[in-house]
């Protein structure tokens, strides 16, 4: 009897070695420890009036994340449910995170919290937040 | 752009009598960017991501390096390619492929 309908072919052997070769070479800048391959994945930008913060965090309720900045400081923490199988089903592949998850991560200290905007869609929570007027370039005139 | 450039969704693959249930982990990918492609061998899942960026955007931590997703499955011949389902919520994509009648487990009465 064959177990697997999507067996670990060779294909997908590569696939996973693929993966663990692209983590293995990648430099995390961040101080704090949690390291790459966390859930969820996390990319930051920034213009001049802004720090924008993506989080990959697909299938949570958008009310149940909880977001907090505190002195240059985000965090966002929630918890993500399994998927429950049937009484009768076999779990042949297992790869999804589930379980809490909290990500720290450090921004720089001239952000306003009170200019903090959170919008979750598609699986992205997308986190946009202002810098302080105060630290604005602004341009100096000389006389 | 060419199949090495994508990233590699994570996947749970669940089996029941009546079929399998595949989740996948697409955030970012919108409906009308996601396409699931599946003949009698081959199921292929392709997304493209559309995030929402303001101008001047300049990265300084980036984990999730490719705007796209790309995982190719080999099907097996009880499964049933016309009879599939999808499901997009949330960035999960969740695909529903039937057994064909013939395939589904029947019950053997021992005698004796």
């Amino acid at each position: 009897m064959e177990l697997s309908l999507f067996p670990r072919d060779f294909v997908a052997e590569l696939d996973r070695l693929h993966r663990q070769v692209q983590r293995a070479f990648e430099i995390s800048p961040s101080i704090r420890g949690f390291a790459r391959g966390g859930f969820p994945a996390l990319n930051v930008a920034s213009t001049p009036q802004s720090v924008e913060i993506y989080a990959f965090a697909p299938g949570l309720e958008p009310k149940s994340i909880d977001v907090q900045l505190e002195r240059g400081v985000l965090s966002i923490a929630g918890e993500r449910m399994p998927a429950v199988p049937g009484e009768r089903a076999t779990v042949h592949v297992n790869e999804r995170f589930a379980g809490h998850f909290h990500r720290v991560i450090t921004l720089s200290d001239d952000l306003d919290p009170n200019e903090v905007r959170a919008a979750y869609r598609e699986g992205v929570l997308h986190v946009s937040i202002k810098r302080l007027q105060s630290a604005q370039p602004r341009r100096v005139n000389v006389s | 752009m060419n199949e090495q450039s994508a990233l590699l969704p994570p996947v749970d693959v669940v089996e029941d009598e009546s079929g399998i249930t595949l989740y996948a982990d697409l955030p970012g990918v919108p409906k009308d960017k996601l396409s699931v492609q599946a003949d009698a061998e081959t199921l292929i899942i392709d997304g493209e991501m559309a995030l929402e960026m303001p101008k001047d955007l300049e990265a300084t931590h980036v984990e999730v390096n490719l705007p796209r997703y790309r995982r190719v499955f080999s099907l097996s011949k009880e499964l049933d390619p016309n009879k599939l389902s999808a499901e997009l919520k949330h960035g999960v994509l969740k695909l529903r492929i039937q057994k064909a009648e013939r395939a589904k487990p029947r019950r053997i009465e021992v005698t004796g």
